[in-house]
């Protein structure tokens, strides 16, 4: 099959070893940025819920980790295809650092799911389908991750584990339209959803400025941790190349 | 600010434990992502450099 162009330019270790060194200071600064104001707006200056009082702004870390945990999950799986698909050895990389990242923020939105459901619920657990399925989403991305770590011996043997963690990522995939539409499917404690790409949020103007600042600031502090972990699983993999041993040596 | 005291801030009638555990959780992982990736990058680029000693020796 033919390589569409972006693709071909994946499949370049040098070219990507550069736009990533350009790309991640700038990244990293406005990931800091947005995150600092949305975390110190959401916390110390947006209004009260009338309803849930305080705790509500748990919103402004619970939401925006979850959708990245969804978005990333995605980001894995087409990862995951373009590599079983081309075989582009950078792919395999980057499915090792989405599955990291992506249990990371899955962690946290299960976390904080947990602590904002004791004062609002009363219960820090229930096994409802909206929390269950992301619990699911979190074992996927472990599996992968110990797929591809306990295949870790040859190459021949690392190339079998990335692809067993490649089929298990898009199989997944199926998980994350059932955690979207599961507050709309079955009765759930967990409320709808907040935000709304068609229609009218549930969510007052002073409450969605900093959560919108918020998820804006994790999509970026994602990509950045993704080019950085994908840079450093590139350092220790083609640590023996030339073109590395020179980029290093420039810095 | 929304509240009178730092004090209000930190207690958030009641709901300060739930809000503050949960960002104190948040810095940990974000911050944890953040250094195992310095500590890993340098230990990368350490091996990278000593590769390349080890090509001088062979050379």
């Amino acid at each position: 099959m033919k390589v569409p162009q972006f693709i071909h330019l994946l499949g370049s270790p040098p070219w990507f070893y550069r736009i990533s060194g350009q790309l991640m200071p700038v990244l990293g600064l406005l990931a800091c940025a947005l995150l600092i104001v949305a975390w110190v707006w959401g916390l110390g200056f947006a209004p009260e819920d009338a309803k849930q009082g305080n705790s509500y702004r748990i919103i402004y870390l619970h939401v925006p980790t979850a959708v990245i945990a969804l978005a990333g999950y995605y980001v894995m799986a087409f990862t995951g295809l373009v590599y079983l698909v081309w075989r582009i050895q950078l792919m395999a990389l980057m499915l090792k650092s989405a599955a990291l990242i992506g249990a990371a923020m899955t962690f946290l939105a299960l976390f904080s799911g947990a602590v904002w459901g004791k004062p609002t619920w009363g219960t820090w657990w229930v096994w409802d389908a909206r929390i269950t399925s992301m619990l699911i989403l979190f074992f996927l991305y472990l599996g992968v991750l110990g797929i591809i770590n306990a295949f870790s011996g040859s190459k021949t043997s690392q190339q079998a584990g990335v692809k067993a963690a490649s089929i298990l990522a898009l199989v997944g995939t199926v998980n994350i339209p059932i955690i979207y539409k599961s507050v709309d499917w079955w009765f759930s404690l967990h409320q709808p959803a907040t935000l709304k790409l068609t229609g009218k949020s549930n969510i007052d103007g002073s409450m969605l400025t900093p959560l919108l600042i918020a998820i804006v600031g994790c999509y970026v502090f994602y990509a950045f941790m993704l080019l950085w972990r994908t840079r450093i699983e590139l350092q220790s993999s083609e640590h023996n190349k030339q073109w590395l041993r020179d980029a290093v040596s420039k810095k | 600010m929304y509240f009178d005291s730092i004090q209000a801030l930190l207690h958030m009638d009641g709901h300060g434990p739930y809000v503050w555990a949960c960002y104190g959780m948040g810095a940990l992982v974000f911050l944890g992502l953040v250094l195992s990736a310095r500590a890993q990058s340098k230990r990368s680029i350490e091996m990278i450099c000593a590769s390349d000693v080890n090509d001088e020796d062979v050379q």
